[in-house]
């Protein structure tokens, strides 16, 4: 026999009975984990992909990086008569569109994760069973915050001077990255129920768009006509983007807080439920 | 009669109008390696799916150590591991981060999931893989980690699905020593596949799986017998002495001996009867007698029966028409 021979024969794995044995005879399970640790186990996971492919945090740093530049130079001027003025009203607008955009990844990430092998392990674990969305959730809220502090960093650069000190601007960020969360629910369940990651983009756009544009994001919506302010005044964005804009102006509007609260609340039970129905039939 | 780890009745499985499972019975004896086999589309991934409560009957019943798959899905899950044809690991991930992942999972505290991952990739020889993607792994890898996954709780019932299609044969004798060693350990093993060798060496009842249905259900030995114990395929040097051949063969293995569309080979079916060491012992004694006889013979070999040959002898058609119709 030669030596490369023996050399590739030494490599060779042999399965050994005695170690193989050993594991199997330690293989009592401890006590089922509770649905909180599961669905931080599967954050933990979201994290572990982030780290493995951090090329797909590009989309909460350059995009709204890109997004808070553009609208504010490009409406500054004509809008408010100067940029630094333009990006009081805008910052807080202009964070919620980039977030709330953002969420339309977790549709596609559900979409393309769900046809994985894995996921027939994990729906075969004793386990709570939307350990594994929550989860991927809770790692999704990771991404808000980041996009969220980016678009902060940006906006303090630029000139944004929020009257509503640190507190309001990171109460108005905790309700921001709530709100989304819910919001992402939506997505799961388009992420369940379409058959293509194109299908889910496709869907996420057209919800997404005149729901973030439709809105007090760009300008309040006195110069609008009629039916279309009846449309923004019931866009939850709107509502969204002005119980932020009232944190980080200094000037909460309980009002606006409890709102968003309430459909963050309803979001999540309406297509949480949707969701996990879904999942369960899959 | 021992206790039944898996027990269906009439199970049925409908998508849209391909009924992929059609009324499947099947008795599953605990503790044995119980083989599932038919080619490709027959639904044998259906029926693991929904005694893994991933898929929900149609009709008919399930039961997994008597709990049934429908109404006490959790009960099923708490006994039962899953190992599907495609990777049913992170391949993301590495190594361990899959296993301390499933570890955590169970229940295990982020110490005792690292001590055990540690434990399974060593006892699978993936140590020195432990910190790479499971991306990166070779086929024969991929499925052990895949196995170290499924018995990081020790399960009752271990779904194998397909585990060696795919893989060189140096692999797939590992999986299959792995699995020899799972099921002596207590662990019943419900295994697909489409190789009647696997199922062969593995399995100790087999149920062969068309279209759907449940065609033939039996121990290795009776099902092979059913189709013969295989066949001798002889090529000669010479075509004209093919005749004087057809008469020794017939001689000594009996009437199934027919010449080939090929005009120097013949094949010669080898009866049901006979166990594997007959047959040798007749096939070597033919050849001796062709050779004492003068007939020069280039090639001579002695096939097992192919899961074609059960299928055309099980069905009328065979196993590969429904590839080509798929």
């Amino acid at each position: 026999m030669t030596a490369a021979a023996t050399e590739e024969k030494a490599a060779t794995y042999t399965p050994a009975v005695e170690s193989l044995n050993a594991v199997l005879a330690a293989g009592q399970a401890p006590p089922r984990p509770s649905a909180w640790s599961a669905s931080v186990t599967f954050g933990w996971r979201a994290l572990l992909k982030i780290k493995h492919v951090p090329e797909q945090l590009a989309d909460v740093t350059a995009f709204p990086i890109m997004m808070t530049l553009m609208f504010t130079y490009l409406f500054g001027g004509a809008l408010a008569g100067s940029v630094t003025e333009y990006l009081q009203f805008l910052l807080p607008g202009i964070m919620v569109t980039s977030v709330v955009m953002i969420t339309m990844y977790t549709g596609v990430g559900v979409n393309t994760d769900i046809e994985k092998g894995v996921f027939d392990r994990f729906r075969t674990l004793p386990i709570w069973r939307p350990a594994a969305l929550v989860g991927a959730l809770f790692g999704d809220v990771l991404r808000y915050v980041t996009a969220g502090a980016v678009i902060l960093v940006v906006g303090l650069i630029l000139g944004f001077r929020p009257e509503g000190g640190v507190g309001g601007v990171l109460i108005a960020m905790v309700l921001l990255i709530v709100f989304s969360f819910a919001f992402s629910w939506i997505w799961t369940m388009f992420g369940l129920l379409l058959r293509s990651e194109k299908s889910v983009m496709g869907v996420s756009m057209m919800v997404l768009f005149p729901l973030t544009f439709l809105s007090n994001v760009f300008v309040e919506p006195e110069t609008m006509p009629g039916w279309l302010r009846a449309f923004v005044e019931v866009n939850p964005i709107t509502h969204l983007v002005a119980a932020t804009r009232g944190l980080m102006q200094g000037n909460p509007d309980a009002g606006e807080i409890t709102w968003v609260l309430v459909s963050s609340a309803v979001l999540v039970a309406v297509f949480g439920t949707l969701t996990m129905r879904l999942y369960n039939r899959k | 009669m021992s206790e039944l780890a898996i027990e269906t009745a009439g199970l049925v499985k409908v998508f849209g109008d391909n009924r992929a499972v059609d009324g499947i019975d099947l008795a599953v004896p605990a503790g044995t390696v119980y083989g599932v086999l038919g080619p490709n589309g027959a639904g044998k991934t259906t029926a693991v799916r929904m005694l893994a409560t991933l898929l929900r009957p149609d009709g008919g019943e399930a039961r997994v150590f008597g709990h049934d798959v429908l109404r006490e899905a959790d009960a099923v899950r708490q006994r039962v591991s899953l190992t599907g044809q495609y990777a049913s690991v992170d391949e993301d991930l590495t190594g361990t981060e899959n296993l301390v992942l499933i570890g955590r999972l169970l229940g295990h505290r982020k110490p005792a999931a690292r001590e055990r991952s540690a434990q399974l990739l060593a006892a699978f020889g993936l140590t020195d893989a432990a910190d790479r993607q499971v991306k990166n792994y070779s086929g024969g890898m991929r499925r052990r980690i895949d196995i170290a996954a499924s018995i990081l709780k020790t399960p009752d019932v271990l779904f194998l699905d397909e585990p060696t299609t795919g893989l060189d044969p140096r692999s797939r004798n590992q999986v299959w020593d792995i699995v020899r060693i799972i099921v002596a350990q207590g662990t019943t093993v419900l295994l697909t596949t489409q190789y009647l060798d696997e199922a062969d060496q593995l399995a100790s009842r087999i149920a062969v799986i068309d279209r759907g249905k449940v065609i033939a259900e039996g121990t290795p030995g009776e099902l092979k017998a059913s189709v013969g114990a295989g066949a001798v395929h002889v090529r000669l040097r010479d075509a004209s002495q093919r005749p004087a051949a057809l008469e020794v063969l017939t001689k000594i293995l009996g009437p199934g001996v027919k010449p080939d569309a090929d005009p120097v080979a013949l094949t010669a079916q080898l009866s049901g009867e006979d166990s594997d060491r007959e047959a040798a012992e007749q096939a070597s004694r033919a050849l001796a007698e062709l050779a004492a006889v003068g007939i020069t013979v280039d090639n001579f070999a002695l096939g097992q029966p192919t899961l074609d040959e059960v299928f055309l002898a099980l069905t009328d058609h065979p196993a590969t028409e429904k590839e080509v119709a798929a």
